[in-house]
């Protein structure tokens, strides 16, 4: 090995070092944004060494250069445009094209072997399983960012005979694969790749909406894997240990958000299957019981003549950009002397911790954002529990009715708060499209409305009282 | 089996126990950002693009080594821009130096 090899290797064990500490870092709250930029010094080391080790044709420094000048720009300005409350499926975005791309690098890497002799067994291994979990990671990313964008429906998609249906696409596809390790056939790389691709698309229909955290997780350390077995393909263990820390890191994030909302991986995977369908009939009935419905005025007065005061804030206080108006109206509150909290679901937002960092962004203060464990006894001596635009985290059928989809997820204790205010804008179910019995509660009161009109409405309702 | 094929097995399995080792405990707060952070990490599949886009041979190769170019500067530069993004939310509000994670 030439003293300039050499010095690549070390520098590639570097950057892999770098990306280790990186994620360490990320997971401790004082670090974490020191530990991206760690990571991202270990990724410039990665890209600069590996560009003396090329000796590409000219058409091909042309591709590289262009690749990168027409990625860069869409990953800034995606990343940079998007808004706070889409930022699940950009980072589903994200991890798909990554997924995409590890399975194209063994696609073209076992096209060019193929082109001379026959490739060894030591190299269709890797490919078959970096060409079908990438493909898998892209095309069930896709799938996750149309439901999380609400471009297809987000509750679960099932059909008779689903379960036979994707076995024999799973079984297809391992037949595929070994004739392709045995023949490195072209053909069968095409039929491989669209196999999985169909897959990854299978696999995520039957997934709720509100699972979909935990999927993306999973497909992210999918993506890892795919990435580590490109290392092994083209002999780059940089490739090796960075796809394989986020395989192995993803895999146990994966159980600790499965873990969060109180379910099993299996169950999350599996859940929908032989699921009763309760759709129309259940919402019909559903639609015809009282509810009981309060102005702005009557619940300003309430909150200003209360000692505590619980805020629950969901998605919906995050679409209506209310996170602002929530944090003048508690202001407010507390001037008059009433104590303010938040209570934070770990799953609050699309996905845990995005409640948090959505609050952040309206510099509500960190003192009063609680978590679940910390608060859940408080609720009892609360006299007011203000669900903005939240629902399934309260739905008390988590606790009582073992048939429901979110039976065994940890909630909320609100509905022992001594009365509910629900603010949303209709009685339309919440993400896991479920039927809230609390809704219906003598104690609750409902506040019809946008999210963000409601709160400055219950502010100006609070100065006047 | 190789020596090559041999350490890079070795350095597979070490880097699984590492992977798990490396975030055993980490706060529900921090999972999205997480989440997103390694999924940047996962970008260094550029470098692998770089590699093979390099050494193709024929305009199926070239071409599909370019998408998987595209698609890997798109994963690495957005994975990390918008962990970023994530993460400055928590830097302003921390006197004393307290994180977001830390217990009050």
């Amino acid at each position: 090995m030439t003293p300039v090899l050499a010095g690549i290797a070390l520098l590639y064990l570097l950057a892999a070092v770098l990306f280790i500490v990186g994620l360490k870092q990320l997971s401790s709250p004082r670090g974490a944004r020191r530990g991206n930029l760690i990571a991202i010094v270990g990724m410039v080391i990665a890209v600069a060494v590996t560009i003396p080790l090329l000796h590409p044709t000219a058409i091909g420094i042309v591709l590289i250069v262009l690749g990168v000048a027409i990625g860069a720009p869409i990953g800034v300005v995606g990343a940079r445009a998007v808004k706070m409350t889409a930022m699940p499926q950009m980072v589903a975005t994200f991890n798909g094209v990554g997924g995409g791309a590890a399975a194209l690098v063994s696609t073209v890497e076992l096209l060019r072997v193929t082109g001379t002799h026959a490739p060894a067994v030591s190299l269709g291994l890797p490919v078959v399983f970096s060409v079908v979990i990438g493909a898998v990671s892209f095309a069930g990313s896709g799938i996750a960012f149309a439901k999380l964008q609400e471009l297809m429906r987000g509750t679960p998609i099932t059909y008779r005979g689903q379960q036979l249906a994707n076995g024999v696409l799973a079984a297809a596809i391992v037949v595929l694969a070994i004739l392709l390790v045995v023949t490195a056939n072209p053909g069968i790389l095409l039929g491989l790749l669209l196999l999985s691709l169909a897959l990854g698309v299978a696999f995520v229909l039957p997934i709720g909406g509100a699972d979909m955290p935990v999927i993306i997780s999973m497909l992210n350390a999918f993506t890892g894997l795919a990435v580590a077995g490109d290392g092994f393909v083209i002999q780059s263990p940089v490739l090796i240990v960075g796809g394989t820390l986020v395989g192995a890191s993803g895999t146990l994030l994966t159980k600790l958000m499965s873990d969060a909302m109180g379910r099993s991986l299996a169950n999350v995977l599996f859940g929908a299957f032989g699921q009763v369908v309760s759709g129309p009939a259940a919402a019909g009935a559903a639609d015809a019981r009282p509810v009981r419905a309060g102005t702005a005025e009557d619940i300003g007065t309430l909150l200003a003549y209360s000692q505590r005061v619980i805020i629950v804030p969901g998605y919906g206080l995050a679409v209506a950009q209310a996170q602002h108006a929530a944090r003048e109206l508690a202001s407010l509150l507390e001037q008059r002397g009433v104590s303010v909290e938040y209570a934070i679901h770990p799953v609050a937002g699309r996905m845990p911790g995005h409640m948090n960092v959505l609050l952040a962004e309206a510099n509500v203060p960190y003192e009063q954002l609680r978590e679940m464990d910390e608060i859940n006894d408080a609720f009892k001596t609360a006299d007011v529990a203000l669900v903005v635009g939240a629902n399934d985290v309260v739905n008390p059928a988590a606790r009582s009715s073992p048939g429901s989809p979110i039976f065994g997820m940890p909630i909320l204790n609100a509905d022992q708060a001594k009365t509910v205010v629900f603010m949303k804008r209709s009685m339309r179910p919440g993400f896991a499209g479920i039927d809230n019995e609390l809704l219906y509660d003598p104690r609750t009161i409902m506040l019809f409305g946008d999210a963000k009109d409601s709160l400055v409405k219950l502010a100006a309702a609070v100065k006047a009282a | 089996m190789t020596p090559t094929l041999l350490s890079e097995i070795s350095v597979f399995v070490l880097a699984v126990f590492v992977g798990f080792e490396v975030i055993s405990k980490v706060p529900t707060i921090l999972h999205t950002p997480l989440m997103s952070g390694s999924n940047a990490i996962h970008g260094v599949i550029l470098v692998g693009a770089m590699v093979i886009t390099a050494s193709a041979t024929g305009p199926v190769q070239d071409g599909l080594g370019f998408i998987a170019v595209v698609l890997a500067t798109i994963n690495v530069v957005g994975g990390f821009a918008v962990t970023d993004r994530m993460l400055e939310m928590f830097k302003s509000r921390q006197p004393g130096g307290r994180g977001p994670g830390a217990p009050s």
